[in-house]
């Protein structure tokens, strides 16, 4: 086997070393009794050549881009990845390495995430970000505990109902065992989030507002900032589509204590869904009671600038059980990776492809609600809305498979109140004739 | 034996990002604007982020060069022990980049990505078979998080029962996450104090065992590199006492087809695929955590999970049970395909990496423990743990040591880990390291020993070769700057 580089000469003479007369005798350490007696049930070793046609068959048997034009979002977005980005993220120097706990020869992990907390800081508007979480729902919910450590004692926090049921369903999961509360927030009928009834909540350490929403909706952040304050609770901004920040107000902008949210957009492919980049940023105050890993600027025995893994007393290696989050790691690479993209993008990059990426959508759902959709919910939108169908267009999404098109996300499966209702999602990676195919398709 | 292999290289100085630049560069071809423009409302408008505008070529030069400050497994030998810093096949990588797999929605109906449906109820069956359980989620995205997703289950399975447990039994060479895991989900650790051979010691359990505890959560191999060797009559207490058991399977690369956890008596796993299986660490992350457990347990897996109906998968969240979600998807499925993908090409060879894995570490312990001192002195597992102790005389820590080494051109062990040896040296060799290779290491760890008795102060200097010398960690941590 390739991976395995013993000769049996090796073997032999390593046996000799140790003083075993087999490999078997290297488990002497293991009683008897613990060892395994039944036969596993694994494959012969594939070949590279076989694992490559095997692999081949299988990935031939998912519907994906550019065969397909599929208009989902939903926390997870098709975006143009450059070469160059694919590129250097393959550089093993980065790939292969340990987490940096070895500042000295771990410089280059370092400085690239020293950089990432820098763009995601001013991308989100906000002092400093982290290192990164797992992904868009667990940043929330470790935003959420972070908010319990900042007003202590508080037990409830409110969750909008627009704000992803996928990253909602995750905090429900964080919080079973605790006796931590989350009260939903109702919906407007233009698509974002009722926040008058906020006074009436008692004991609230937190309020968490996506913006763009689960429906692609605007928020107001600014407004929602004065009301969450007004109660005195920590302000939670998330989101999941962070390309809307190169042309929508930062929610730091707006008030905004915790900023957290999905990065996949940035150069990460959507891998079915992983792995992704929790973005997770806040305010210098807060910084002592924010989880994961944090890169910090020093300098070396002679003076000379240099990076280090810093102000991990707040982490489990070192305060075990009292520490800030459980999380170990981080999304390294996918953290590298945004960053990367972020700087192929640069300022006036981002600007433009943002805007791209709303006038696309804003063109698509023109023409849709020409062809016999309505609009039910009226808030402004960036690259995602909502669309409720005509009587009978189920159907039409059915057969749309057939011509490899997935016509948006029906969202009765999520909220069944809205019944025929659609999430679109639209990128750069659609052309206008793409859309004029669709808009065709479903007016016939 | 060659010279040593550390040499400084030519190591070029790079700014920061936003150092490099100039506004109206891009390194990125805008797609065609192909629709009319149209102004985003005023009330939500924003000025975009500070970023700095750059060239491709700046782009490329200015991570080329970053990288080259790095040290990979692809670079060198990697021993940082409980890490299995073991190759990263390439192959995997090939396949994780499929474009049917990285260009896959995850909210896809389940007719549309069949593909990837059938690799995962493969792979879930592939590691039920490796380990000996019953069932998998895949979903958990890293070791702790699948440390998380078990405490979770513990809790919903005590729940469910009606009982009301607060403590977690851990031993004291646990690795940090346990205990944070355990408190995340209102769980109270209680310490257990290894006994003189470094394992746990059942009449402790059995002491401390009672109806308020949930059970007990164990690193077997344990971080020592011994096997729990009692574990059946710990685990026997545990259950005797309606406890679970918890296995940390971070160590699993030493006993893969030699012992089947659910046959020792562990009712919960998790396993690290970033380690065992060969994923990248990619410089921290992403790895994934996936969760095995007996079959009494599977009805509080997390969901969406995967069933096969007529020759077809399908996503079913139809178990009410379950603990609900852990991840936003399906877990880190791009490093699941790589694990997947490693597990075919080994195959029932995966026996042999556990018993070359377990040789490595031993060659290393025989050839180093007369310069240092080995305070379990008996056949390890996968890894084995020296100390300073016989350096001490001459001033020389663990942490020179573990410097020294960089500029002999290896990653040094972990060290001060576990926290039950004092100054430990924590060597996890991994099998796919040549004997040729390890020869150098112990050379080099030998020289070290050398060094530390007849020029300490080189020892304490170190290093000296890699772009930076020792940075003042106080400093980054007294007045945090943590962004430019």
């Amino acid at each position: 086997m390739r991976y395995l580089p013993h000769t049996p000469e090796d073997v032999a003479s390593m046996l000799q070393a140790v003083g075993a007369d087999s490999l078997e005798e290297l488990f002497a350490g293991v009683p008897e009794t613990c060892r395994r007696k039944d036969a596993w049930n694994l494959p012969e070793p594939l070949t590279e050549w076989e694992l490559n046609a095997h692999m081949d068959r299988l990935a031939a048997r998912v519907a994906s881009s550019p065969y397909w034009k599929i208009y989902l979002g939903a926390g997870s977005y098709e975006h143009h990845i450059p070469a160059a980005v694919s590129y250097l993220l393959g550089r093993s120097e980065f790939s292969t390495a340990y987490t940096p706990y070895q500042p000295e020869i771990s410089q280059g992990t370092l400085q690239g995430i020293y950089e990432y907390q820098t763009l995601t800081a001013r991308l989100l508007g906000m002092d400093v970000a982290n290192a990164s979480m797992y992904d868009g729902a667990s940043a929330l919910a470790e935003a959420l505990l972070m908010a319990f450590r900042i007003t202590r004692k508080k037990k409830r926090v409110a969750v909008s109902r627009a704000v992803s049921p996928f990253y909602r369903r995750v905090v429900a999961t964080y919080f079973a065992p605790t006796d931590y509360e989350v009260v939903e927030l109702p919906l407007l009928a233009d698509g974002t989030t009722d926040l008058s009834g906020l006074g009436a909540i008692q004991d609230l350490a937190a309020v968490a507002v996506q913006s763009p929403n689960f429906f692609g909706c605007l928020e107001d952040l600014e407004a929602a900032g004065r009301a969450i304050h007004e109660t005195g609770a920590v302000f939670v901004a998330c989101f999941s589509e962070p390309l809307a920040f190169g042309i929508v107000k930062s929610p730091g902008a707006q008030g905004a204590d915790i900023v957290c949210g999905e990065g996949q957009s940035f150069g990460n492919p959507q891998s079915f869904g992983g792995p992704g980049l929790g973005m997770f940023a806040t305010r210098q105050d807060h910084v002592r009671k924010m989880p994961g890993r944090l890169v910090g600027r020093t300098t070396d025995l002679e003076g000379r600038p240099g990076f280090v893994l810093t102000l991990s007393t707040r982490e489990q290696h070192i305060r075990r059980a009292k520490a800030t989050s459980n999380i170990c790691s981080n999304q390294g690479l996918c953290a590298m990776t945004a960053a990367m993209y972020m700087a192929s993008l640069g300022g006036t990059g981002i600007r433009e492809l943002a805007q791209l990426n709303h006038d696309k959508a804003e063109y698509l759902k023109e023409g849709l609600l020409q062809a016999g959709f309505s609009a039910p919910l009226a808030a402004p939108t960036f690259n995602e809305f909502v669309l409720k169908a005509p009587a009978g267009f189920g159907q039409i999404w059915k057969r749309l498979q057939q011509e490899k098109i997935v016509a948006g996300l029906p969202l009765a499966p999520l909220y069944p109140e809205m019944e025929d209702h659609y999430l679109f999602c639209v990128t750069e990676t659609k052309s206008r004739d793409d859309l004029d195919v669709l808009i065709r398709e479903v007016s016939s | 034996m060659t010279a040593s292999q550390g040499t400084t290289g030519l190591i070029l100085n790079e700014p920061l990002l936003w150092e490099r630049g100039k506004p109206g560069r891009t390194a990125f071809s805008l797609p065609r604007r192909d629709v009319e423009r149209k102004a985003l409302d005023p009330r939500h408008a924003g000025p975009g982020p500070d970023f700095p505008d750059l060239s491709e070529v700046e782009v490329i030069r200015h991570y080329t060069r970053l990288s080259q400050w790095n040290f990979g497994v692809d670079t060198g030998l990697y021993p940082l022990g409980s890490c299995t810093m073991k190759y990263n096949p390439k192959t995997n990588e090939r396949q994780a980049s499929l474009p049917g797999f990285a260009g896959a929605h995850p909210l896809l109906p389940d007719e549309l990505c069949q593909g990837a449906l059938e690799l995962m109820a493969h792979l879930q069956e592939l590691l039920a078979e490796v380990t000996g359980m019953d069932a998998v989620s895949l979903q958990p995205a890293a070791g702790a998080h699948g440390e998380l997703t078990g405490m979770l289950i513990f809790a919903a399975h005590f729940r469910n029962k009606g009982e009301k447990r607060t403590k977690i039994l851990i031993p004291d060479t646990a690795h940090g996450t346990n205990p944070a895991s355990c408190a995340l989900c209102g769980f109270r650790p209680v310490a257990l104090k290894s006994n003189e051979r470094g394992v746990v010691d059942p009449a402790v359990v059995q002491e401390l065992m009672d109806e308020e505890t949930a059970g007990i959560m164990v690193t077997n191999p344990n971080t020592l590199g011994l096997f729990e060797e009692n574990i059946q009559e710990v685990a026997e207490i545990v259950h005797r006492n309606g406890g679970l058991v918890y296995c940390d399977g971070a160590n699993m690369n030493a006993v893969m087809g030699i012992v089947n956890m659910k046959a020792i008596g562990v009712d919960v796993l998790h396993l690290n695929l970033h380690k065992t299986f060969s994923t990248p660490h990619g410089g921290g992350g992403p790895g994934a955590g996936p969760v095995c457990v007996t079959r009494q347990l599977e009805p509080f897996l997390p969901v969406p999970r995967v069933v096969q109906e007529g020759g077809a998968y399908r996503l079913s969240q139809d178990f009410p049970l379950s603990i609900g979600k852990v991840h936003a998807f399906h877990g880190n499925f791009g490093v699941l395909i790589k694990a997947y993908s490693y597990i075919l090409s080994m195959g029932e060879d995966l026996k042999k990496v556990s018993q070359l894995a377990v040789l490595n570490a031993n060659y290393i312990k025989e050839r180093l423990k007369d310069v240092f001192h080995l305070p379990f002195d008996r056949p390890c597992m996968h890894e084995c743990v020296f100390t300073d102790k016989k350096q001490q005389a001459h001033k020389v820590t663990t942490l020179d040591m573990a410097k020294r080494l960089m500029d002999y051109g290896f990653h040094p062990p972990t060290i001060y880990f576990p926290l039950v040896v004092h100054g430990a040296i924590m060597v996890e060799p991994t099998e796919t390291e040549t004997r040729e290779d390890l020869d150098r290491f112990i050379e080099a760890m030998r020289a070290i020993a050398r060094e530390a008795q007849e020029d300490p102060e080189r020892v304490r200097q170190a290093p000296t070769k890699p772009k930076l010398r020792r940075l003042n960690e106080a400093e980054a941590a007294r007045r945090p700057c943590l962004a430019g």
